[in-house]
């Protein structure tokens, strides 16, 4: 075992000179039982960060039970075998831990950052209800956290300005068989639906340690790391092999045009395309082009609508990537007097721009250095290396990934941006989504003659 | 994402080089046994590790440098703090600060505001300027191999911006803007209103921003006026934290800053917070709201009171970490919430204490009852269990607020802001660990006092107020939107 250590020597390496290369070290096992195991060394601050990745989001939900992952994700912390209800936050705040877990499309975060003198206390945690979850639970423990929820959508959904757009998005943006149809969220008639046997039966199928990977980050000795994790973990069950899951493909076929009243005072414009996945080809190029067109402001976007004609107030661009594919998003709130028929008109002007002649050599510059500037500020928090180390495995089978990410960035040159353009997004096959005050409906976009 | 809770769990903003390390102390488990589950693993003792030390500097023409190394990655924050917040707005012209904060990117040197954004976005840089109360901060994120290049931007902006009038025109139009859309946010609503409850026409009850009418008087005289008045050397604090070492690092700052003149105007003094306090609710109507803002809260402590410590521990069991008697209340006992939580901002002069919450709208009445029972509570004395997890959450989870280099820089500044002593981190974990049980109490019945609050709803009045006014919590205002905020402009609506 003296060996691992050898591995481990230096947290990560960057040339000081010349190219740089970003490489974080990392070693890797699998238990028994199947759980995989990434463990990265870093002694910056005495912290250790534990995340614990699921391969299970609301892509997984069945229909009737939309917002079941999330919920889940809730129920998870109500207490397990050995960890009565409300011991897990009080056991780890008493050893000066923090605590969360966030659940997407595709994935269900736990993560715990602690004193690394403490890193027992969350694998004895995590372990104990990766094993141990139905043990101790109860239809009263479903019920209170239901209520959590509903409140949660309340709060980060209803409650919020322009709250509903993305949902409305989704919606519109895949069919409705489609695992991307329906919100992460989950509907308030669903989240009352979920019952105490829906979270027996989703546990039983997607909790079990060979569809989870843990990492370990920061300030640990590997061998005794390695030999925690093979203590606390070793008596949690194999369980089922998980079911494969079809990967669909969502392309529209149409411009679908959304109108939507909020209680708002300015309309806001959302457009929105079907683009590739994470980490395929098409993915990097669309990151820069949301750079390209709305990132700072001499951006294409920023500076028409905001810097010189002023009629709108903000503007973003996104490739919002995931597993199964991605979506490339433009939103722009227009100011006071001005309708989204005028906003749209200018933003397509600029996508037939960026379609018709590649970016600028500086711009393009511009946007990779802003990439390559974020690849080290990730490298500061240790439970940011950890969720990236785990992001990393998932997608690609390689945790450290740093490099090559950033390699992607890199090798884009700017007609690879001008052709994915043209490529991923089509003025035919998109979701042009108009989010009004209430009672202005004339002030959504109007379809144009092109 | 969909996260657990909503925020993150509340840590008092200043801390210590001073922590943890950590022999992986934890048991040394024989392979393959079978785990003990009876009882959680005890941590081994936390050993102490000590940061670099704090450097002190001083440019030849007497601003002051402070300064860290932090060598775990190839960047470096610096941030510049200067004496000039919204606490210095002249009368009449509120958000005079903030403005000219924000106008500081707006054209500074040789440069017009987008050569200057093109060229911080080409280093992969950040330059960000922000106003608060007291203090401006100047802020530079970048790459150390474009460290010299940020460094050049950095002067021009704080030494030389050009507050074109054009370009002043835009960004009021930007802010007069924002203004309107506050009325969208009955979060933002209900700070503004609490604000100007407790505090009225004091600075601290102002909107940082100002209002329709000071952004309309507001010239580029005012802001050059304001800018040379204050941002001069004997009001600086220069913070640089990261992967450069003072030797090497020095003679740029001089080159860039050494030479920067100007004499120190003193700011006008900030008048005493209000004193006679009474019992208030006020309930800001928003018709068909989904849930209520609540705010509650009262003018509490300063800074640099004796309290400080047991304030921040009293306050981390009422509504601090996830495990806060608010939380568990609100949320996880009655589930009328997604989280609640209390804080106390501290200010040179006393600062709001507010806990707050949202809540489901048909809820509002008994999530208010449901705060009162726990201000009221947390004046009995608090079982020695609850005390010792609080102060161990407070103490051994304080590295976390020592990872990037801007999370010291923000440190440091309060340092500075406060004249707080280099070995100030160092003495934090063993005066939080002091705090005894009756130090909780009294601060609880010093500052949780339940007869002056002030009670702000910021919902849906036709659904909620009937039940609302029978608690009988104080005399009870009605506002509309229109009252915070004035009428929209016309063309908003």
């Amino acid at each position: 075992m003296r060996r691992l250590s050898v591995l481990m020597v230096i947290a990560f390496s960057l040339a000081r000179a010349g190219e740089p290369r970003i490489s974080v070290s990392y070693t890797r096992f699998t238990l028994p039982n199947g759980l995989d195991v990434i463990l990265h060394e870093d002694h910056t601050v005495p912290l250790v960060a534990v995340n614990l990745c699921y391969r299970v989001g609301s892509a997984n939900e069945k229909p009737g039970r939309t917002g079941f992952a999330h919920l889940f994700e809730h129920i998870m912390f109500m207490g397990s075998k050995d960890v009565p209800v409300g011991k897990f936050d009080q056991w780890l705040e008493a050893a000066g831990g923090d605590n969360n877990a966030s659940t997407t499309d595709d994935r269900t975060d736990y993560y715990e950052d602690a004193p690394s003198n403490a890193l027992a206390l969350p694998l004895f945690l995590e372990s104990d209800r990766m094993g141990f979850l139905l043990d101790s639970m109860t239809e009263a423990k479903v019920n209170a956290q239901r209520d959590v929820v509903k409140n949660e959508r309340r709060e980060t959904i209803e409650n919020v300005p322009y709250g509903l757009a993305p949902i409305l998005i989704d919606e519109n943006l895949y069919p409705p068989d489609h695992p991307y149809h329906w919100p992460t969220i989950g509907s308030m008639a669903d989240l009352s639906a979920a019952s105490y046997s829906d979270v027996v039966q989703f546990f039983r199928t997607y909790y079990v340690p060979g569809n989870a990977s843990l990492v370990i980050a920061g300030d640990i000795d590997p061998v005794q790391a390695k030999a925690a994790v093979q203590y606390w973990f070793s008596d949690v069950g194999r369980g089922a092999p998980v079911p494969p899951q079809p990967v669909p493909v969502a392309h529209l076929t149409a411009e679908k045009r959304v109108v939507h009243e909020d209680r708002v005072e300015l309309p806001r414009l959302y457009m929105a395309w079907n683009t590739p996945a994470e980490f395929t080809p098409g993915d990097a190029e669309l990151d820069l082009l949301a750079i390209v067109l709305a990132g700072g402001k001499t951006s294409r976007l920023y500076r028409r609508l905001v810097y010189d004609l002023q009629i709108a107030q903000d503007v973003s661009a996104a490739q919002v990537s995931a597993r199964m594919g991605s979506e490339f998003w433009i939103v722009v709130t227009a100011r006071s007097g001005h309708t989204l028929t005028e906003i749209a008109h200018i933003v397509q002007e600029e996508l037939n721009k960026v379609k018709n002649d590649p970016p600028s050599r500086r711009e393009l510059e511009r946007a990779v250095n802003q990439y390559e500037a974020s690849f080290l500020d990730r490298l500061e928090n240790i439970g940011t290396t950890a969720n990236l180390l785990n992001t990393y495995f998932r997608l690609t089978g390689n945790p450290d990934y740093f490099n090559e990410d950033l390699a992607r960035y890199k090798a884009v040159d700017p007609c690879d941006v001008q052709a994915m353009a043209g490529t991923w997004l089509p003025d035919d096959s998109r979701v042009v989504l108009s989010v009004v005050p209430n009672g202005k409906r004339d002030l959504a976009a109007a379809k144009e003659a092109r | 994402m969909v996260e657990k809770r909503s925020r993150t769990p509340h840590r008092p903003c200043s801390h210590s080089l001073l922590i943890l390390a950590a022999l992986a102390t934890l048991l040394a488990p024989v392979l393959r046994a079978q785990p003990d589950r009876t009882a959680p693993p005890r941590p081994g003792p936390p050993p102490a590790l000590r940061l670099p030390p704090i450097q002190h500097y001083r440019l030849s023409n007497g601003t002051n440098v402070v300064l860290l190394e932090r060598h775990s990655v190839p960047i470096v924050q610096i941030n510049l703090l200067v004496r000039a917040g919204t606490s210095m707005d002249p009368a009449g012209k509120g958000g005079l600060a903030s403005i000219t904060a924000a106008m500081l990117t707006e054209g500074a040197g040789p440069r017009g505001a987008l050569e200057f954004a093109d060229a911080v976005d080409y280093l992969g840089a950040q330059i960000a300027a922000s106003a608060g109360l007291y203090t401006t901060t100047v802020a530079l994120h970048a790459p150390l191999s474009k460290l010299d290049s940020g460094l050049v931007l950095l002067a021009d902006l704080v030494r030389r911006p050009t507050f074109l009038a054009g370009e002043l025109a835009r960004v009021r139009n930007e802010r007069l803007t924002t203004i309107l859309q506050f009325r969208d946010d009955p979060d933002i609503l209900a700070s503004l209103i609490f604000k100007r409850t407790l505090y009225g026409e004091h600075p601290y009850g102002a909107p940082s921003m100002g209002d329709a009418a000071s952004l309309a008087s507001m010239t580029v005289d005012d802001l050059r006026i304001f800018h040379a008045a204050y941002f001069v050397p004997a009001n600086t604090t220069i913070i640089v934290v990261g992967d450069i070492t003072g030797g090497e690092f020095m003679p740029k700052l001089e080159k860039a800053f050494g030479e920067w003149g100007g004499e120190a105007v003193s700011p006008p003094p900030v008048p005493p917070v209000p004193q006679k306090r009474e019992k208030t609710l006020v309930l800001v109507d928003r018709p068909g709201a989904a849930q209520s803002v609540i705010r509650i809260g009262r003018i509490a402590a300063a800074r640099l009171t004796d309290d400080y410590y047991a304030i921040v521990v009293m306050n981390a069991l009422l509504g601090g970490p996830f495990t806060s008697r608010l939380n568990m209340n609100l949320r996880e006992a009655h589930g009328y919430s997604y989280g609640a939580s209390s804080q106390f901002d501290f200010l040179p002069l006393p600062g709001p204490f507010v806990a707050a919450a949202s809540v489901q709208t048909l809820v509002t009445d008994k999530a208010l009852t449901e705060f009162v029972n726990e201000l009221r509570g947390i004046l009995d004395p608090v079982p020695d269990a609850d005390l010792e997890r609080v102060k161990n959450y407070l103490a051994l989870g304080y590295t976390g607020g020592f990872q990037s280099v801007a999370q010291i820089a923000s440190q440091l500044e309060e340092l500075a802001i406060y004249g707080l002593p280099d070995d100030y981190f160092n003495g934090y974990i063993g005066r939080i660990l002091a705090v005894t049980k009756s130090d909780v109490e009294r601060v609880a019945h010093r500052y949780i006092n339940t007869d002056d609050l002030a009670f702000i709803v910021v919902g849906d009045r036709k659904e909620i107020g009937d039940r609302v006014t029978a608690l009988n919590l104080a005399p009870a205002k009605f506002l509309t939107i229109d009252d915070v905020l004035g009428l929209a402009p016309e063309g908003g609506k």
